[in-house]
């Protein structure tokens, strides 16, 4: 059976290149960066190099980088991090209504220590707008943080005009770019932002590590306790093999990232286009223009995600959802709620994502295996059944 | 995706008594889109036994499943033993459900017994009329 996996927002699988650079540090060169012998300093170099390859992706200063155990880990610590060590000054955190979870909860996390929180709505394609976000600004704000681009729904957010809001307002800005780090073109000065997270397994490194950038001379308390690692802002032993494939990682996505963009935009545009057009009563979510280069997402209507997945699932398509069923939560994608999808629609929720390993059969094959899947599930719904007979009964 | 047992996976690919039933002695239906799952059960009643049961279905693969298997096991019983179909005996049916999926199937023997309600306060109008 053929295989198309179509879930690179999840996780992108390794490259052969980076596992390469990485094997030697899960062998032979085993030496923690802090040691002051030559096991030590092979570890430490290595890292250090790791460091200047994230830098040169982001356009930054190489000691403003700090690794992460992921990006959840960066983002927590951007927004708590940033808000504790200012927390003199004020206690008002703004945050959009689509950020991940791990931003989201973090500034959930803020109010319960006393912080106030202020939520800025998006518009349909989930775009955030610059002038929501300078009317939330108060004299106790002492962060923003918005997402560059939305994982569900692909969506590119105005970045460079929310950070120079903050700035005019004087208040810290982070960025969430675990979507964009390694897939768009992202420059930290470009951008004018304060703080950047990514996240490794985004861009075909590995799990289980994250950076975050933080400008130099903006304040950030420590989540973790310990050691002088990462220059005393992230203590614990640092995860070797997996920051140098970070690094690799990165120093491959700068060198080709034009090529890739180039690759994936045309199997993108192709799915949004061609699915609609095949199946009645689908409909693209996210911004069309604005849009991750390998993402695509929809809501089928009058089915549900989790059922539409595992049928994929059996045809060897690997693609995910935002229903309530798929989450562990039960709860529909606060991110399709938020952009005013009812949540009828939102349980029919599909994003198929494209990666590197993807081709335009790919493409054929889901356009040939979704419809008869759609409309099976259609044939059991009690919801389709209603609309066809309310669409008769209309005539 | 959530680990289902291979008999969830056979009534899911496989789900039996799928459809509409034309004038249906009773119609029941549980749950909403929005909480993700909504069953519609319906029943042909011929002495006092559930002689076709019908389902459609709007939700996960363990929604589907449970339907499935509650519409096979309703079929041909008597309304009495029917009623006594509950949401565990469905999941022991199905070899279990994952915890997390679990009140999906407290809604198929819910609609079920919702369809059978119906059918037994259209029998007592029914009767109320006659003279």
């Amino acid at each position: 059976m053929r295989k198309v996996y179509l879930d690179n927002a999840a996780t992108t699988p390794l490259l052969p290149e980076v596992r390469e650079v990485m094997t030697p540090f899960l062998g032979e060169v085993f030496g923690n960066p802090s040691s002051l012998h030559d096991w030590g300093d092979v570890a430490r170099q290595a890292v250090d190099a790791a460091r200047d390859q994230v830098a040169e992706l982001i356009g930054a200063n190489a000691e403003e980088v700090i690794f992460t155990g992921s990006g959840t880990e960066s983002n927590n610590f951007a927004v708590k991090g940033l808000a504790l060590a200012q927390q003199s000054k004020g206690k008002h955190v703004v945050v959009s209504a689509v950020e991940h979870f791990s931003a989201l909860h973090s500034a959930r996390t803020l109010e319960k220590w006393g912080f106030e929180l202020t939520q800025v709505p998006v518009d349909k394609y989930g775009l955030v707008n610059p002038e929501d976000v300078k009317r939330s600004i108060r004299k106790d704000t002492v962060l923003v943080s918005v997402m560059h681009a939305n994982g569900e729904v692909g969506t590119i957010e105005p970045i460079k005009e929310i950070a120079k809001i903050a700035k005019e307002n004087n208040v810290v800005f982070h960025t969430d770019a675990i979507a964009t780090a390694g897939t768009i073109p992202v420059d930290v000065k470009e951008l004018g932002v304060d703080a950047l997270s990514l996240a490794g397994n985004q861009f075909y490194g590995p799990k289980g590590v994250g950076a975050l950038w933080v400008r130099r001379g903006v304040r950030i308390m420590p989540l973790l306790d310990g050691g002088v690692q990462e220059g005393g802002r992230r203590a614990g032993t640092e995860n070797v093999p997996a920051i140098v494939g970070l690094g690799k990682a990165a120093e491959l996505a700068k060198a080709n990232m034009a090529a890739r963009m180039k690759q994936l935009i045309p199997l993108r545009d192709r799915l949004l286009k061609e699915l609609p057009a095949k199946i009645e009563h689908v409909t693209v979510t996210g911004h069309l223009q604005n849009r991750l280069p390998g993402h695509s997402s929809f809501c089928v209507e009058f089915i549900e995600g989790e059922s539409m997945l595992m049928f994929l699932n059996l045809e060897g398509i690997a693609v995910s959802s935002g229903s309530a069923c798929t989450s562990r939560a039960l709860k529909a994608s606060h991110v399709l709620i938020a952009m005013g999808i009812s949540h009828e629609l939102a349980q029919g929720s599909l994003l198929c994502t494209f990666g590197l390993d993807n081709t335009n059969e790919d493409v054929d094959y889901v356009l040939k295996a979704l419809p008869p899947i759609v409309d099976r599930l259609r044939q059991m719904s009690p919801l389709y059944s209603k609309f066809i007979k309310a669409s008769k009964g209309g005539k | 995706m959530p680990v289902y047992s291979e008999k969830v996976m056979d009534h899911f690919t496989h789900p039996r008594n799928v459809g509409e039933i034309e004038n249906a002695d009773g119609i029941g239906e549980e749950g909403n889109p929005v909480c993700g799952d909504m069953m519609t059960f319906y029943i042909k009643v011929k002495d006092n036994r559930l002689e076709d049961v019908k389902f459609k279905t709007f939700g996960c693969g363990a929604a589907i499943a449970v339907s499935s298997m509650v519409s096979e096991m309703a079929k041909g019983k008597t309304i009495e033993e029917a009623l006594k179909i509950t949401p565990a005996l469905v999941a022991a049916e199905l070899e279990g459900l994952p915890k997390n999926k679990y009140h999906c199937s407290n809604l198929g023997a819910q609609a079920l017994h919702k369809a059978i309600q119906d059918y037994l306060s259209k029998q007592k109008t029914q009767g109320d009329k006659k003279p």
